[in-house]
């Protein structure tokens, strides 16, 4: 009998080695590794689409005047992953209220984002910008902008509702320290894309 | 006879026991590498300059947040390397259309100024 067949507690045909997560990972950690690969995939290809028509795109509005929104907005999500941390670290530790708060605070960072977001695209609106014009140069602004930061914004909300559901339940002990480290490491992703979209239609659209 | 799988041998998994202050410190400096990119919006260079500072930036951050917070370092090197590589070829493999994104200047539609939106 292989050493597979000892670990996993039951028979194998010889050479099979089912049930082995590979690179010894957790299935449900290994799926949302997998997830955040393609998830990393599709906010490139955005941000290349994105990239690609400012390129080609003689009078691409520059709207942005000031940073101190979006400047909040980074420091909360930044913040977010450090209490995100603070929550896992707690639920390791066994300390379940301490990661329950700390995971509650998170769902609270996201809330702050997403309304700050939601303002910030009134106000876009309210000088009439949509999807497909605006009072500053071509279209595709509004196309290209509304798509990245409502991908992220619909990232951000998702985030939110499963800190809230994955936190509840491992306070009721449905869920244990794993799954909240899984949540985690979606929340993190959720923070890393910000760090491009921030630059690239933020920053690169200052008006001088 | 069939060798032993690699069960035994692998590296003990992110345990999330790394003292409060590393995690601090990694939080400050992705602060730090945020603040310069806002620092670096006004300064005043050329837009592919200022392109290239930002994107060289938002990686070390991102690189930062991957190892660190997503706890990638801690995990074994293959699955280090699998994620990694993946990702970044596929990344890369992206950008093979940027030399004509040029030609759409004089072209494409919605690239021009409509006369609704030039009022």
């Amino acid at each position: 009998m292989s050493q597979a067949d000892l670990t996993m507690g039951h028979h194998h045909p010889p050479g099979m080695t089912v049930g082995l997560p590979p690179f010894v990972v957790p299935a449900k950690k290994m799926a949302m590794w997998l997830f955040i690969i393609a998830d990393a995939a599709t906010f490139a290809a955005c941000l290349v689409a994105y990239g690609f028509l400012r390129n080609g795109t003689a009078n691409w509005p520059r709207p942005f005047h000031s940073i101190t929104n979006v400047a909040i907005m980074t420091f909360i999500l930044l913040t977010s992953s450090l209490t995100m941390l603070l929550g896992i670290r707690a639920a390791k530790a066994g300390d379940k209220s301490a990661a329950f708060r700390w995971t509650m605070i998170t769902a609270l960072g996201g809330v702050i984002f997403a309304a700050l977001h939601i303002r910030e695209w009134l106000g876009l609106i309210d000088e009439g910008m949509t999807m497909f014009h605006n009072p500053w140069g071509t279209g595709l602004f509004g196309a290209s902008f509304f798509s990245i930061t409502g991908l992220h914004l619909l990232h951000v909300t998702g985030g939110v509702l499963a800190l809230l559901v994955v936190g509840i339940r491992y306070m009721g002990g449905r869920y244990n320290a794993d799954d909240l480290e899984i949540t985690g490491l979606y929340w993190h992703f959720v923070d890393l894309v910000w760090m491009f979209v921030v630059p690239f239609v933020y920053l690169l659209n200052l008006g001088h | 006879m069939v060798s032993p799988p690699d069960v035994q041998k692998h590296e003990p998994p992110a345990r999330y026991t790394d003292p409060l202050g590393r995690y601090l410190l990694i939080y400050v400096c992705i602060l730090i590498l945020a603040a310069a990119q806002f620092f670096i919006a006004y300064t005043h260079i050329d837009s592919e300059g200022m392109f290239a500072r930002m994107l060289f930036v938002a990686i070390a951050e991102a690189g930062l947040a991957v190892l660190f917070f997503m706890h990638l370092w801690a995990e074994k090197r293959g699955f280090l390397m699998f994620v990694l590589v993946f990702t970044i070829f596929v990344t890369l493999a992206m950008q093979y259309g940027w030399t004509d994104s040029n030609r759409m200047e004089s072209g494409a539609p919605y690239t021009q100024k409509t006369e609704a939106v030039s009022q």
